[in-house]
């Protein structure tokens, strides 16, 4: 509980408590003039505030807000009691229960504020800095890209950089949403937030704190929110208009029946009553529960989704986001790992082993990603001595001679140059024949590996709605094919350029409803113009690339594409919760209103339709916070 | 330039009329308020001073809503 809202909690028993007291006054002992001045204390405590405010405003020009309407209702009712019914209670008890509602709304909400911000609580106090006298703690800020710093059990990591020395487990939770913690050792990178769990890490810092990822994730965060969606707009609009045509109307109530049954039909114009129920009809109509609510939905939805380590950067985005019908997906790096390996070794007459240790051999002296892969499949240690001979053929292969042997390892050009008839293979990715002495051996398939979560992924998609789904890929045709039968997705463009992909993108957006949106997903590498482009782009895992940071409008903070459907299913629960409490407010408010005109309600019911539909519209609104088990 | 100050505001709705009334203030380029880190991002124009520029804002905010405080 802030200062504030204790202060506030005992005005409110005080209130409570006096005008209690003053109930238990018999009938009768008082007149109405010293009754008026005792119900005046629990009045003043409790709604000062709120006089003071609707004073300031119409001071300030902001005329018509709820606090100028509570004013003007509670002063009405006292000036009907003190004129005319003797009644004070009802005054007092609209005051005290808008307060309380306020009261409640306000707990609430800074209750669930705070289990958001304790875990987006990833701001680092202090880097600890190894120096020539022994380890000096720092402001992040001050340590310069190339420091050594120590990170304790426990501690964050503060800035981004390299482990030297030590071995530890990184907790990841508020950087990913992802709890498996990460095993590190030396030589890994490390990401600034994440938590140190067991071992004591050197690590040679890479960037300075202003650029480690903690820093744009924070950014990020922070400046969430600052494009307002329709629904937001829409009810700020709303309460413009509504708010002054309320007031109005409750004018007229006041005063054209009365003027009408004086004037025309010569009945008594029963000026009170009609007060009574302009007055009732004012408390009704106050738009708070909308207001209050529909903002807050934003908030917590967003809020709920950071939890989940998916990034939003606007309630803009979450609404598009829920409208989604179509996801366009780039391949690597988004639905597969982006990684070469060696994934199987066929026909071979030697060992697996031995065969990867001679194409290993082979390539050894080569940069190139495949050679690359298949040396990190060899697990043996490589003498390079063994290799006597190396020659080149660019496009084909090598061909070389290990321990005496003549090796060739390559593509079937190569085989058909120097005479060998090799074995066709029935798996899509890259090829390596090898050859031994002039006979065939074997061959080594290296591709791109799915994502295990890949194909849930689109599955879960489809069941959230996505009617389309779609790869692009500037993979060879028969890779993506097998790729998008595999993951069951509806399209497939293969063999694109990284500009091709903007063009087609284009082309999708053009051929699609106005009214629905298309997402793209994206790593972020060489894939930023197509997610400025689309409709909404998503970036996947974002630790560590600050192009996909700033293009994206809903950054995903691990790579696992799982996220998307979660993140549509927690935008659309959001949408839900923002239009229940549309409809849900509206519908009491009108009923309400009609009762207050027709003078069937009376001001307590006039207290439940506004203090009541909001605090539930707020509950409503928290329950997008809670987002595990959307 | 861009600074980010602390805030305290009780409601959604009062943030975003924070914003939009700091939005307004001259020589701010840019605001955000973050309700939910309690948090104003106010980008400011090249050449103003920021604690001048932000006397303005806090002035602007505390006319639309009366209870919210920025912390400079």
């Amino acid at each position: 509980m802030t200062k504030k809202q204790r202060k506030m909690l005992i005005r409110i028993l005080a209130a409570a408590v006096l005008l209690g007291g003053l109930l238990l006054v018999p009938e009768g002992t008082l007149d109405r003039i010293p009754l008026f001045l005792l119900y005046l204390i629990p009045y003043g405590i409790i709604g000062y505030d709120i006089l003071k405010k609707a004073f300031k405003g119409i001071l300030n020009r902001q005329v018509f807000d709820e606090n100028f309407l509570m004013a003007v209702a509670t002063v009405g009712a006292l000036a009907i009691g003190l004129l005319k019914t003797g009644d004070f209670v009802e005054a007092v008890a609209v005051m005290l229960f808008y307060q309380i509602g306020e009261w409640f709304q306000s707990y609430a909400v800074g209750k669930s504020r705070k289990s958001i911000s304790a875990l987006m609580d990833i701001r680092p106090d202090f880097a600890r800095l190894e120096t020539e006298n022994g380890q000096e703690e720092k402001d992040p800020d001050e340590v310069p890209a190339g420091s050594l710093i120590i990170v304790r059990p426990g501690e964050k990591v503060p800035i981004d950089g390299i482990v030297e020395e030590g071995e530890s487990s990184l907790n990841t939770v508020a950087l990913t949403g992802e709890s498996v913690p990460r095993d590190v050792k030396a030589g890994d990178e490390v990401f600034s937030g994440c938590i140190n769990m067991n071992g004591l890490l050197r690590i040679r810092t890479t960037k300075e704190f202003g650029e480690s990822t903690v820093s744009k994730i924070l950014e990020l965060v922070e400046n969430a929110s600052s494009l307002k969606s329709r629904s937001e707009n829409f009810i700020s609009r709303f309460a413009r208009v509504y708010t002054p045509a309320v007031v109005l109307s409750a004018l007229a109530l006041a005063v054209l029946p009365p003027l009408v049954r004086t004037l025309f039909l010569g009945l008594v114009p029963e000026w009170g009553d009609w007060i009574y129920r302009a007055l009732t009809f004012l408390v009704i109509s106050c738009p708070c529960a909308l207001v209050i609510s529909i903002p807050l939905t934003f908030f917590a939805g967003i809020g709920g989704a950071g939890k989940a380590g998916i990034l939003v950067k606007g309630s803009v985005w979450l609404e598009e986001l829920a409208r989604t019908s179509t996801v366009v997906f780039d391949k690597t790096g988004t639905l597969t790992q982006g990684t070469f390996e060696v994934t199987a070794v066929h026909h071979s007459k030697l060992a697996r082993e031995e065969l990867l240790e001679y194409a290993a051999l082979a390539e050894s002296s080569s940069s190139h990603p495949i050679a690359v892969s298949i040396r990190k499949a060899c697990s043996k240690a490589l003498d390079l001595n063994r290799v006597t001979r190396v020659e080149e053929i660019s496009g084909n292969g090598v061909l070389v001679q290990i321990d005496g042997k003549e090796v060739a390892a390559g593509n079937t050009r190569l085989m058909e140059r120097i005479g060998v008839s090799c074995m066709e293979c029935h798996e899509t990715g890259t090829i390596v024949h090898m050859a031994i002495d002039g006979s065939y051996a074997g061959h080594i398939v290296i591709s791109d590996r799915e994502k295990p979560e890949a194909r849930e992924a689109v599955a879960a998609l489809k069941a959230a709605g996505i009617r389309q789904t779609i790869m692009l890929t500037g993979d060879r045709d028969a890779v993506a094919q097998q790729v998008a039968e595999h993951l069951e997705l509806d399209q497939v463009y293969s063999d694109l350029l990284p500009e091709d992909k903007v063009s087609l993108l284009e082309e999708l957006l053009k051929s699609k409803h106005p009214n629905e949106v298309l997402a793209f997903a994206g790593d972020g590498i060489n894939d930023a113009p197509v997610l400025t482009r689309a409709d909404l782009g998503i970036a996947m895992g974002a630790m560590g690339s600050d192009a996909a940071i700033e293009a994206a409008d809903i950054v995903l903070m691990d790579d696992n594409p799982l996220k998307i459907a979660k993140a549509i299913r927690i935008s659309r629960r959001c949408m839900r919760i923002v239009r229940q409490n549309i409809v849900f407010a509206l519908a009491v408010k009108a009923v309400c209103l009609v009762l207050g005109a027709l003078g069937i309600a009376n001001m307590w019911l006039a207290v439940f339709a506004d203090v009541g539909v909001m605090i539930l519209a707020v509950l409503n609104a928290i329950r997008a916070l809670f987002v595990s088990r959307v | 330039m861009k600074k980010t100050y602390k805030i305290e505001v009780d409601c959604a709705n009062c943030a975003d009329k924070m914003e939009c009334a700091a939005a307004k203030v001259a020589g701010v380029e840019e605001v955000t308020v973050n309700f939910m880190a309690q948090k104003m991002i106010v980008t400011f124009h090249e050449d103003t001073d920021p604690a001048a520029v932000m006397k303005d804002v806090v002035k602007a905010c505390k006319k639309v809503e009366d209870d919210c405080e920025i912390y400079l």
